[in-house]
């Protein structure tokens, strides 16, 4: 077991574009980390420069304390999961499990001992004298996990390791990592596109955007204090709802109406023009379902429900806006970079699922403003972090 | 029912014509072979040898019994071995090249490749003659090895390619996170993988070797490195005007048993290597 220390590392390819741009993370002994963000941000490269198969192009990456640039993948140590699995499909799964300790010229009992024990944690027992071709998605998983357990590596690495399962093993594999995870406390770097999992599994999330870290820090900080509206877009489904915002004195003026924010917020925002706010879609509520009834009136809109989704726990109402050509413009940008897509302007309200609001009706709705964020459009960070 | 019937039977026909298609020389070649010399030259058009015409295992012995012959045996034997041996090693290391790394002058190495597979064996023998002979390599077994395996090297350098490109880059980049050296990687992973291929270029490159006539015919000149199907043409018995036929046949035979077993020994191997390597599994 060993900490990972990332320094300033770039990577550039042949054509001078750099696929991870001036990196630093510390991943701590026995950390569970997650590199997350958009396809193409650099999050895999990244991974791939920890474990060797990529060099680096500048910068210090630091195992146990120890320089491991220029180490060949054999050299440092580490175990992964490959997002196919990379199974050896010429040899059994108990051969599988054993090729890391067959190339350290175990003996034949001592690698047994390892491969049974691996083989018991994974539940693999019954499928060891079979093929990899043979068995089922999850299982092939479960083997290569083996492979990577089997031996004491200095740390985990997981490059999306579930992404080729269906939602429910996912779901049932993701519980079995962080359990596996705990109870062998070996430092962990994981890589995944998927947000779920991000936030479930990770002690800490780096999340990254076109090769550069936008934010490094624990899943509840990401949800509530994300630093810009990428990663407040990124982070949360649905996503955060950005609307056009100006701030005067303690007033926020939206599309819907004006409403008071703290005055802390206000101070850092009034007077700078148009702004970004974002609110989360459980931020808002059905006033006829608010308990006591007492709700400021302030703080209220009417609102035309256009469509609504009910799931049984929660439901989803969404309220098309009107937005000037700029504003779209730039939530238009802000999707495409979180790798989707945003059809219309509308907001999304996450409704006690006793509201009886109806499609194509108007209901009116509060807002949460104290948990509100206002963001400058231009840069994009937050100007209200830590409020 | 009935287009069921009605297939099953077309199958049949087809089946039964391709098979008399292909196999009537052969067999053809087995009945001479059992005739005797007389009984061809008093002309014995029947399948079977007429009475008294039958030779039995005669023609067989008599091949065998040949010095000559049994030299040729040796000699194919060892130059189509040894050649399918270099031939394999050489074209998996390039192939593996090819279809892993990038390096300057890849496009030429293929492309000369395809070349020198398209060059008509005949137009070299008249250099490599005049070359071999002042190299001392003429009615050697190098003599005959080098231009076998230069002209099996193309086809199996661009099948074993193919095969290379098919098996994921994530199988050796799992072995070298697992610890193994690139070598190790190579060795315990990918060509274990590759097995079809190499199977294919093997064996394509033994064919080539085994059946070759005509540098067998003109690099020789004695028993010395002659292969089989050139002293084949050297059996000439006693009236030159009157081949003996049954015994060539018995020697055809002989020699076409090696392959036989070959193909029907490594059928499954070859089949999925012809396939494996152009459709992706």
């Amino acid at each position: 077991m060993a900490a990972i220390e990332m320094k300033n590392i770039v990577k550039k390819y042949g054509d001078g574009f750099p696929a991870v741009n001036d990196v630093s993370i510390d991943v701590a002994d026995g950390e569970f980390m997650i590199l997350v963000g958009p396809s193409g941000c650099g999050k895999s490269t990244l991974l791939r420069m920890i474990v060797g198969l990529e060099d680096i192009t500048s910068g210090d990456m630091l195992i146990g304390g120890d320089r491991v640039n220029d180490l060949a993948p054999r050299d440092r140590n580490l175990s992964m999961v490959f997002q196919n699995y990379a199974l050896y499909p010429h040899l059994t799964v108990y051969e599988n499990i054993a090729f890391p300790l067959r190339l350290a010229k175990m003996s034949n009992k001592e690698v047994d001992e390892k491969v049974r024990d691996a083989s018991k944690t994974l539940d693999l027992d019954e499928h060891l004298q079979r093929k990899p071709g043979n068995l089922s998605g999850g299982q092939r998983q479960r083997v290569a996990m083996g492979r990577a357990i089997v031996r004491e590596a200095k740390a985990f690495l997981f490059d999306e390791p579930l992404s080729n399962l269906d939602a429910k093993l996912r779901g049932q594999m993701r519980t079995e990592i962080a359990r596996l995870q705990k109870r062998l406390g070996i430092t962990t770097v994981y890589v995944t596109h998927d947000q779920t999992e991000a936030m479930t599994l990770g002690d800490r999330v780096a999340v990254m955007k076109r090769g550069i870290l936008q934010q490094l820090a624990t899943p509840r900080e990401l949800y509530e204090q994300p630093v810009n509206l990428f990663v407040a877009g990124f982070i949360g489904s649905p996503p955060m709802n950005f609307l056009p915002a100006t701030v005067e004195g303690d007033q926020v003026t939206l599309p819907f109406g004006t409403f008071r924010i703290p005055a802390a917020k206000a101070e850092k925002t009034a007077g700078k023009g148009l702004l970004m706010a974002g609110i989360r879609p459980e931020h808002f509520e059905d006033v006829s379902v608010i308990q006591g009834g007492n709700v400021d009136t302030a703080q209220t809109f009417k609102a035309h429900i256009d469509v609504r989704e009910w799931l049984g726990d929660q439901q989803y109402a969404y309220v098309p806006y009107e937005a000037e050509a700029k504003v779209q413009d730039q939530l238009k940008e802000l999707a495409r970079e979180a790798d989707s897509d945003s059809l219309r302007t509308q907001l999304v309200v996450s409704l006690d699922s006793d509201s009886k609001v109806t499609e194509d009706d108007d209901a009116t709705l509060f807002i949460d403003t104290d948990k509100m964020h206002l963001f400058d459009p231009s840069t994009g960070d937050n100007l209200t972090v830590g409020l | 029912m009935q287009t069921d019937v009605k297939s099953k039977i077309g199958t049949f026909v087809g089946v039964a014509v391709i098979l008399a298609w292909c196999l009537l020389p052969v067999v053809w070649i087995i009945s001479l072979s059992f005739k005797s010399q007389e009984a061809v030259t008093n002309g014995s058009p029947g399948f079977f040898p007429s009475d008294g015409g039958g030779a039995g295992w005669q023609n067989y012995k008599d091949v065998l019994d040949n010095g000559q012959f049994r030299h040729a045996v040796f000699n194919s034997i060892g130059i189509s071995l040894i050649a399918t041996l270099l031939s394999v090693v050489i074209a998996t290391l390039a192939a593996y090249a090819i279809a892993r790394l990038d390096f300057k002058g890849k496009k030429f190495v293929l492309t000369t490749a395809l070349v020198i597979a398209m060059f008509p064996v005949v137009s070299l023998v008249g250099p490599l003659f005049d070359m071999w002979r002042t190299f001392h390599l003429y009615d050697t077994w190098p003599g005959l090895i080098i231009p076998y395996m230069s002209f099996t090297l193309p086809l199996a350098i661009w099948t074993l390619s193919a095969f290379f490109r098919e098996i994921p880059w994530e199988m050796e980049q799992a072995a070298q996170v697992d610890g193994a050296t690139a070598w190790q990687a190579f060795r315990k992973v990918i060509v274990p993988l590759a097995a079809p291929g190499v199977f294919t270029a093997a064996i394509l490159t033994f064919f080539f070797a085994w059946n070759d006539f005509v540098f067998g015919i003109s690099l020789t000149s004695t028993e010395k490195a002659r292969p089989i199907p050139a002293a084949l043409s050297f059996f000439v018995g006693q009236d030159p005007f009157n081949r003996p036929a049954s015994l060539l046949a018995a020697g055809a035979v002989v020699a076409t048993v090696p392959i036989v077993v070959l193909v029907l020994f490594f059928q499954r191997k070859i089949v999925a290597g012809l396939t494996a390597g152009a459709v992706k599994g």
